[in-house]
């Protein structure tokens, strides 16, 4: 152990109890990476606090000595955001899990960071309320997590992100300072940082406690499946039944790789063949369900469905989700690795975009299954490879690169949900100028100026977007030529 | 339409000359916040929608342009602003944004800062910058769109804006009936916690009202379930109540507070008249209270107030910050705008 970390260590025995501190090469190998495990780092060391008191102390003490903090939760993160650091302590958020209210009156839990998604559910259940946002991780994510990626799932067509349940949030700066914003009403006063810290990534301020919305159960569900042999059409659907006035609580879509891996692995009953699946579920009052699925069932055929099925029951409604849900692991059977891309794009493109990503498949001769939020134009194509085979991720991350440039160009965004953490940072210079980039820098220093929160993360530096040479060129004038470039 | 390059130069004078300016829309919320010195900076006619597909869910305006003329373009095509921002006379879509007020409807489908996709700002240092976009998931960077709603203008001209929009609903009813107001609360919560097709709650003594938008068999077993007068003209309540056209907020010289509250608190111990909205979480008050007072009152409670509208000074109107959370806001001020040229003093003294 170098000189520095035994005196930080010793700083930390001061503060914490034995058991939050883990030094150990064996004891630190399972935090080296999040759910990107492409990307590695054995962290300097792991502390994990057991009090929101404990983890206000490791940041002051950190603040004091210089030393860079990474902020983790359940580590299902898809992009690298808490992937540690060589010379930085890895902050585990795990041991802030208690449920620390349900108020059914107000219709709120408030909850420590480390709280699991579904357990927010599980636990608001008996009042017949449940937290809406839901990732598919959400039996291992934390709500935390969640804040710091602005988390997704199937039902924010209709429910929002996370950033539109959550109504309050303590956090703590960089320099172990408390903050609230929010507040147990429906705003809080002031700026909206509360809006500002969903999605930041770690890189404003550690998140101690959360107040969630709750939602009474809707009293009925209903989910139709519909399949194409055009996805083409599929997509005109998506739009026809947005157009038409109904706001699905999930809208999904499987292109024809997805369905057969799919039907294979779990048996949903989805048909074979076809080249498109479409899930459209329906909640609300029984009534209002019955309305609408007859008429999203007259819709989906006249965009040109040649099946559309209604689930008869509880359990085909849920079978036809699991095939939905089970998608990443299925493919994951069928191929020796993936890569799961993560671009948003306007609805209205869904049909060029799908096209353009089956050109470049072939161009790369590599196969990507398509599963995807196509309610909110959210595409996860997932790339199908074989990491032993030398050169084979070179190839799939330019053709990533290439799916996601598509995104951009088409109006959309190189991260609908996933973040951008230490994946997608050379993207972002493909989207951003560097006046705005500039910006998240400034916003960045008014939270943190010595940079000591999640440092090389989510925004890239102007220089390596430099090097990069994916800088805009504005007429002809290369911007910031006072930059070193490589 | 398109005035970007004035507006800038307009900043970039005021920053050479380290003049101040007021953002200045359709003027409809001037009596809203603190009193702010400077030049007026018009936004008025850099106006009009830029982009608009209806299958979408997505219209693109210039900040400049009336809040009607797009809850027009919106109307024909069966689709709404489901925030029902309060125009308060001819309000532009920026100053709706930068206010970040929103209407009846907030607590079912959201808050303006909700449905705010993309924003195109013109900073105080005079760059324009775009953030965010015009789809409905994008975690790029940091949320710099959300930020600006409720801002004030304290932190960048808003030039554009790219919003979510909704279908409108097929159906829309409103019911009322008389109760007193500790039973309406308490009524409000339990209807709050089912599954009715609900877009607005509200209580004006002695009448509870409610408004279920939705299909037309779900409004109407909803109604028979619910029970209560059916109003004819219910979205000219709904209008007048988010207008602030209706006797409680007109008649009078008590100041105006809007608390904004966890929907289930008790009636503040506070003297003065009450109207509630948003199911219990928005709360109108007319009092010639102390401000501190109130202030104090709304944060025992778990919430925060707002000085709304006075007759007389306007120093404190909104609740005073704790100090760790007024240096992040210091720093967000430096970040944006360091020369303190756009709406100096607007929403705090020291922004």
């Amino acid at each position: 152990m170098s000189t520095a970390k035994q005196a930080l260590v010793r700083s930390l025995r001061k503060i914490l109890p034995e058991d939050a501190i883990l030094t150990e090469a064996e004891e630190l190998q399972p935090y080296e990476c999040d759910g990107l495990s492409a990307y590695r780092c054995r962290p300097w060391l792991v502390v994990m606090p057991w009090t929101p008191e404990q983890v206000r102390a490791v940041l002051a003490l950190c603040h004091e000595g210089g030393i860079p903090v990474v902020a983790r939760g359940g580590g299902t993160g898809l992009s690298g955001g808490a992937l540690p650091l060589e010379n930085g302590v890895l902050l585990s958020l795990a041991r802030l899990n208690r449920i620390l209210a349900i108020d059914p009156e107000n219709r709120i839990a408030r909850v420590q960071p480390g709280v699991r998604n579904l357990a927010v559910s599980e636990a608001a259940q008996p009042y017949g309320l449940y937290y809406a946002p839901d990732p598919s991780s959400q039996i291992a994510c934390t709500v935390g997590g969640n804040v710091a990626e602005n988390a997704g799932g199937v039902h924010c067509l209709k429910y929002g992100l996370t950033v539109h349940n959550v109504l309050g949030l303590s956090f703590l700066t960089v320099a172990g300072e408390e903050v609230s914003v929010g507040s147990g009403g429906l705003d809080g006063p002031g700026l909206d940082i509360l809006a500002l810290m969903h999605g930041s990534e770690g890189l404003l301020g550690v998140v101690t406690e959360v107040t969630v919305r709750l939602l009474p159960f809707p009293e009925s569900v209903q989910v139709l499946m519909a399949a194409f042999d055009d996805v083409t059409w599929a997509a005109e659907a998506v739009a026809g039944v947005i157009r038409a006035g109904l706001v699905p609580a999930g809208l999904e879509m499987m292109d024809r790789v997805a369905i057969e891996v799919v039907e294979d692995f779990v048996h949903a009953g989805y048909p074979v063949g076809a080249e498109a699946v479409l899930l459209c579920e329906l909640d609300g009052p029984v009534t209002a369900v019955e309305e609408e699925s007859a008429r999203a069932a007259a819709l989906l055929r006249q965009c040109g469905a040649y099946d559309v099925r209604v689930a008869r029951d509880e359990a085909e409604r849920r079978r036809f989700w699991a095939g939905r849900k089970a998608a990443f692991p299925a493919v994951g059977k069928i191929t020796p690795d993936y890569y799961c891309m993560d671009g948003t794009i306007p609805r209205h493109r869904l049909a060029e975009v799908l096209t353009g990503i089956e050109r470049l498949s072939r161009r790369y001769g590599l196969e990507v299954a398509n599963v995807f939020h196509a309610g909110d134009g959210n595409l996860h194509p997932l790339i199908m490879y074989d990491a032993s085979v030398s050169g084979e991720l070179q190839r799939v991350e330019r053709l990533g690169d290439e799916i996601l440039a598509l995104c951009v160009a088409v109006g959309g965004t190189i991260t609908g949900e996933h973040g951008v953490g230490v994946e997608k940072l050379d993207g972002m210079c493909h989207q951003f100028d560097p006046q705005a980039l500039e910006q998240f820098h400034a916003v960045k220093r008014a939270f943190d100026p010595e940079g000591l929160l999640n440092p090389g993360k989510a925004v890239p530096t102007l220089t390596r977007c430099a090097e990069l040479g994916g800088m805009h060129v504005h007429h002809g004038n290369l911007p910031h030529s006072e930059l070193e470039r490589l | 339409m398109d005035r970007t390059s004035e507006l800038k130069e307009t900043i970039e004078a005021a920053i050479a000359s380290r003049r101040p300016l007021c953002i200045v829309g359709g003027g409809s919320k001037n009596f809203y916040g603190r009193r702010s010195q400077g030049d007026p900076l018009s936004i008025a006619g850099h106006r009009g929608v830029v982009e608009y597909a209806p299958s979408e869910l997505v219209i693109t305006a210039r900040a400049g342009t009336p809040l009607a003329d797009l809850e027009q373009a919106l109307a024909a095509e069966g689709q709404m602003l489901p925030f029902e921002p309060p125009r308060f006379g001819p309000a532009t879509v920026g100053g709706a944004i930068a206010a970040g007020l929103s209407g009846p409807r907030r607590p079912f489908t959201g808050a303006v800062r909700d449905f705010v996709l993309g924003v195109k700002l013109l900073t105080g240092r005079g760059e324009v910058l775009s953030f965010g976009g015009q789809v409905m998931k994008n975690v790029a960077g940091f949320d710099l769109s959300r930020l600006l709603a409720g801002s004030l203008g304290t932190l960048g001209v808003i030039l554009e804006v790219s919003l979510k929009v909704l279908p409108r609903p097929a159906v829309e009813l409103t019911l009322s009936r008389e109760v007193a107001i500790d039973r309406a609360l308490d009524t409000m919560a339990d209807w709050m916690g089912q599954s009715l097709p609900l877009s607005a709650l509200a209580y004006e003594e002695p009448l509870l009202y409610v408004r279920l938008s939705g299909t037309e068999r779900a409004v109407a077993s909803a109604a028979d379930r619910l029970g209560g007068e059916r109003l004819a003209e219910g979205e000219r309540f709904w209008e007048s109540l988010r207008e602030q056209q209706r006797p409680f907020f007109t008649e009078g010289n008590a100041d105006l507070w809007r608390l904004s509250l966890p929907p289930a608190a008790p009636a503040p111990d506070l003297p003065g008249r009450m109207l509630l909205d948003w199911a219990g979480a928005q709360r109108w008050l007319r009092s010639l209270e102390d401000a501190q007072k109130i202030f104090r009152a709304a944060a025992d409670l778990g919430g925060h107030a707002t000085l709304f509208r006075s007759r007389g000074a306007r120093h404190e109107v909104f609740q005073p910050l704790p100090e760790s959370l007024a240096k992040l806001h210091r720093a967000l001020k430096e970040a944006f705008d360091p020369h303190r040229i756009l709406n100096p003093g607007r929403m705090y003294a020291e922004l």
